[in-house]
């Protein structure tokens, strides 16, 4: 009786398939020279500068505003963005209309379209003289060159995420649901309140993160038309790449390492609210 | 498709020898031997977790064993890569390529050999032709596998692995996905072409028809162990353990006393021989057939009939027995027995095990 | 007799589904739905080709007698050359390595591939300002071997790579994870070497998902604007990108000749959105799950 050693026990679980050494290995050297490496000089740099030294960056009034702007603008928007975008998710599951199909496809345009040409559009629109900005102006609204600016393109940027991380949800929403709750005597805003959305909030709240993130780091598309005013319209990325442009390494990296914790911080809670949604409802 | 004469190949075409798998914590297989003969038609049975998908992907190279060997005819394939070993697998879902043509499935292995070893385009288109028609799916060759019914798909996948004149070929729970007409068609369309070729098969299930209908021998496994392996009637008839029995049909369990030899039932003797050496209280496993209505005063059990039907041909007659139990019997003498009319039983075969 | 149980009865009314709102009521939702879209996507698309026209063709002709346009569109297009087929590479062997195999970390290594997406545009450069700046970690180095990496291609490159990284791989990864490995396992019973069955069967089975991916991952790489705003130097000429270039002609207040430039990333962005609408809806079973709608 012939024993062959035992197998150790490897990282990975053996299989037939081969070519695991070669794509892991490659996979991980991209990765650590791409992305891990020049974000840790970004870590590097500004625990070079300590947390007071960051602090007393974030201190700066003109930082701090700046940053007040971008994320409080951001979340105003994300607001906007996820009650707008929930509304059009819903017409365009739920509903059925003509060009509902070209309708749907044009959602991802602030995706595919790039944000230099959305910024420049942005700023031509809403200029005083623009086509929107004019009868704006004549409201007492100016819209360029203002916070207002700021906001609306943000709820530009932002809206497809809203709309795409609730359409799925909606889709799936089992019919019968909304007939038991008639059944037992709902009226339908009551169904729609108690029954349909409760299931969709995680994925509301999760679109409301996603645009917020994207709206706080967002450059080329509000440039254009912010104004760039500091302690005004100055938002927290450009403030970065003035700094840059007078060699504040340090400041420039307090910044973005400022902003980088608050992406942290955003996808930590999608993923708190998404563990939470599948111990809650059972799926994502 | 070429019948293969007797002394063509060693008697033994695969031989398993103490082969053991632990996948993560779990136990799979427990130094499990088996041999599998040449041109046999093997059946693999046993409950869900019993190891026999395990065992069959360790033969075919798919998954290593941690301890044992592999032999193909005297060679220790153990250390053999899956391309290698030229077994014929057909997976439980077809696994056909979805974005290939029937033919180019087909001939797929065939295709994948070297430049040196590979067949002359005509000649693949020949052999592929052959299958075809083996399969009875002449004139497919350019469907793709998503026109295809699920029986139909199983027949590619089948054709697929025998176009590489493998050694061995591996059924995992082929007609598992099929529904009940088609896998009866099938089971007979493959013992048609296992007899046409010749080909050594081994086929996993968990049907215990299946097994018996279609294979030479029947290997048993339950949690990683070969119970039992021996033809279809002898497993039937004398299952090497309480498993085997269990697993194979209906049965029922009766508290029993062994003594001087036999086997009593509540004081009365049965037919039924003790096993050398075994005294004293034993269960004794009995099949349906084995038992028969009688008087009281020579059944070893009683109870009542809860419910009596006719089907094919034979009364079935449900009895609860005063423990509680269903007892299901079948009876020829063709008397309807009323329910709630108190019956006794009569013991007249059974198995016990050491 | 019959009389009893065949009693005419009127047509009963058509009734709302239950499980919809009143006619009325969606009519409006729809209204303000598309009014809504119209107003914050629609129009500043549109706004695009009505200012790059608004002085006429010849206007926008005169865009592209550019010198500097066409060196910014050379660029662009070099730039996508090569950070594209350089992210489908790390793709496919990222996916290949995540769905074919079983290992621990698996969700942290998607997650650290995910990371560029939730990073901002202008941080994506500025990580590379701070490596290779003339203040960075390898400035002097690069200074004293004669290497430019910041103000020249080789750092457009790198921010464009960095920003389109995961663009590939989280296509193909959820879709081979779909897939599984029971084919490629097929192949290797059929006596298939690794490669053969990762050529014959691996890849027709993600072509789909690839070209989606592809057409995704170009679209960002050509219209990237913060990341390489930032590491180019905005050297006229040199090292503009269509976008930086698009920026200069409008901070100079040559608004028809921006806009003009624009178009040409405003045409790519719709015909991606038509390519990628098209493939989600013709081959939504080989795109991974969720893309169709």
């Amino acid at each position: 009786m012939v024993e062959t050693p035992r197998r150790k026990r490897t990282f990975r679980r053996p299989s037939v398939i081969p070519g695991f050494g070669l794509s892991f290995g490659y996979t991980l050297t991209c990765l650590g020279l791409v992305v891990l490496l020049p974000l840790a000089g970004l870590v590097a740099k500004a625990s070079g500068l300590g947390l007071s030294g960051i602090w007393y960056v974030a201190t700066d009034p003109r930082v701090a505003s700046a940053l007040k702007l971008s994320f409080g603008v951001s979340a105003v928007a994300a607001l906007t963005a996820s009650v707008f975008g929930f509304l059009v998710a819903w017409v365009l599951t739920r509903y059925r209309f003509p060009g509902r199909k070209i309708v749907d496809a044009a959602v991802d345009l602030p995706f595919a379209l790039p944000t230099a040409v959305a910024g420049i559009a942005l700023a031509a629109l809403y200029a005083p003289d623009g086509l929107l900005g004019a009868p704006l102006a004549r409201l007492g609204i100016q819209a360029a060159y203002t916070p207002v600016g700021i906001f609306i393109a943000m709820v530009f940027i932002g809206l497809p995420f809203a709309v795409r991380t609730v359409q799925p949800l909606i889709a799936e929403i089992d019919k019968e649901i909304e007939e038991a709750s008639a059944t037992l005597g709902a009226t339908r805003l009551g169904t729609l309140t108690r029954v349909v959305l409760p299931p969709l909030i995680p994925a509301v709240l999760t679109g409301f993160a996603l645009a917020f993130a994207r709206g706080v780091g967002e450059y080329g598309s509000i440039i254009f038309i912010a104004g760039n005013l500091p302690y005004v319209s100055e938002i927290a990325p450009l403030l970065i790449v003035i700094k840059l442009s007078e060699f504040d390494y340090g400041g420039a990296a307090a910044i973005a390492t400022i902003m980088l914790g608050i992406s942290f911080l955003t996808l930590l809670a999608i993923n708190l609210i998404q563990a939470w949604s599948r111990r809650r409802f059972g799926y994502v | 498709m070429r019948t293969a004469a007797p002394t063509d190949r060693p008697s033994t075409a695969i031989r398993v020898e103490n082969v053991s798998k632990t996948f993560d914590t779990a136990a799979v297989l427990h130094d499990l031997s088996i041999d599998v003969r040449a041109g046999e038609l093997l059946g693999l049975l046993g409950p869900s977790g019993s190891g026999k998908t395990t065992l069959l992907r360790i033969i075919a190279g798919l998954d290593a064993p941690d301890r044992g060997r592999i032999l193909f005819g005297d060679d220790d394939a153990t250390g053999l890569a899956v391309q290698e070993r030229a077994v014929g697998f057909v997976f439980q879902h077809y696994a056909l390529f979805k974005h290939m043509s029937v033919a180019d499935n087909i001939a797929y292995g065939l295709n994948a050999r070297r430049r040196a070893e590979r067949p002359a385009k005509p000649e693949i288109k020949r052999r592929v032709g052959d299958l075809l028609d083996l399969i009875r799916l002449s004139g497919f060759g350019d469907r793709f596998p998503s026109q295809l019914s699920g029986g139909q798909r199983q027949r590619v996948a089948l054709a697929r692995a025998l176009a590489v004149e493998p050694r061995v070929l591996l059924l995992d729970e082929p007609f598992g996905a099929l529904d009940a007409q088609v896998r009866k068609d099938l089971r007979r369309w493959l013992r048609e072409i296992h007899d046409r070729t010749g080909q050594t098969t081994i086929f996993v299930t968990h049907d215990q028809d299946e097994a018996l209908e279609l294979s030479d021998r029947v290997a048993v496994l339950d949690r990683g162990r070969l119970e039992q392996v021996g033809t279809p009637d002898e497993v039937q008839e004398h299952p090497a353990s309480a498993t085997v029995m269990k697993f194979l049909g209906d049965h029922v369990e009766v508290e029993a006393l062994a003594e001087g030899g036999r086997v009593l039932v509540r004081g009365r003797e049965t037919p039924v021989a003790a096993p050398a050496g075994i005294i004293g209280p034993v269960k004794l496993y009995v099949r349906p057939w084995q038992l028969q209505l009688a008087e009281f005063e020579a059944a070893h059990l009683s109870g009542t009939v809860r419910s009596s039907y006719r089907s094919q041909g034979r009364q079935r007659i449900e009895v609860v027995d005063t423990e509680g139990r269903v007892l299901a019997v079948e009876d020829f003498d063709g008397i309807r027995h009323p329910a709630g009319h108190p019956v006794g039983l009569r013991i007249n075969g059974g198995h016990v095990f050491g | 007799m019959s009389e009893i149980f065949s009693p005419t009865v009127a047509p009963a009314t058509r009734a709302e589904p239950v499980a919809s709102e009143g006619a009325g009521t969606r009519l409006v939702l729809i209204g303000i739905a598309i009014t809504f879209l119209a107003l914050f996507l629609v129009l500043p698309l549109l706004a695009v080709f009505t200012q790059a026209l608004s002085k006429g063709l010849d206007a926008f002709l005169a865009a592209f007698r550019e010198p500097d346009a066409w060196s910014a569109i050379r660029l662009t297009l070099t730039v996508a050359a090569i950070a594209v087929p350089f992210n489908v590479v790390f793709g496919l062997a990222a996916s290949w390595a995540i769905a074919k195999f079983e290992f621990p970390g698996k969700s942290l290594l998607i997650t650290l591939i995910d990371l560029p997406f939730s990073v901002s545009p202008v941080v994506s450069g500025l990580i590379y300002v701070l490596l290779f700046g003339s203040q960075g970690l390898f400035g002097t180095w690069l200074m004293d071997h004669g290497f430019q990496v910041l103000f020249a291609l080789p750092g457009i490159v790198l921010a464009t790579v960095f920003v389109t990284f995961p663009f590939v791989a989280r296509e193909l990864i959820p879709l081979m994870q779909e897939q599984g490995s029971a084919e490629e396992e097929a192949a290797l019973t059929l006596g298939a070497s690794g490669l053969h069955a990762f050529r014959t069967v691996t890849l027709p089975n993600i072509r789909w998902g690839l070209l989606y991916s592809v057409l995704l991952c170009n679209a960002r790489a050509m219209g990237e604007f913060g990341a390489v705003s930032v590491v180019s130097g905005h050297i006229r000429g040199l090292t503009n990108t269509i976008p930086l270039h698009v920026e200069i002609l409008y901070n100079e207040y040559n608004f028809v000749a921006a806009f003009a430039v624009a178009s040409l990333l405003a045409v790519l962005a719709l015909i991606t959105l038509v390519l990628k609408s098209f493939l989600e809806w013709r081959f939504a079973g080989d795109l991974a799950h969720g893309r169709a709608h």
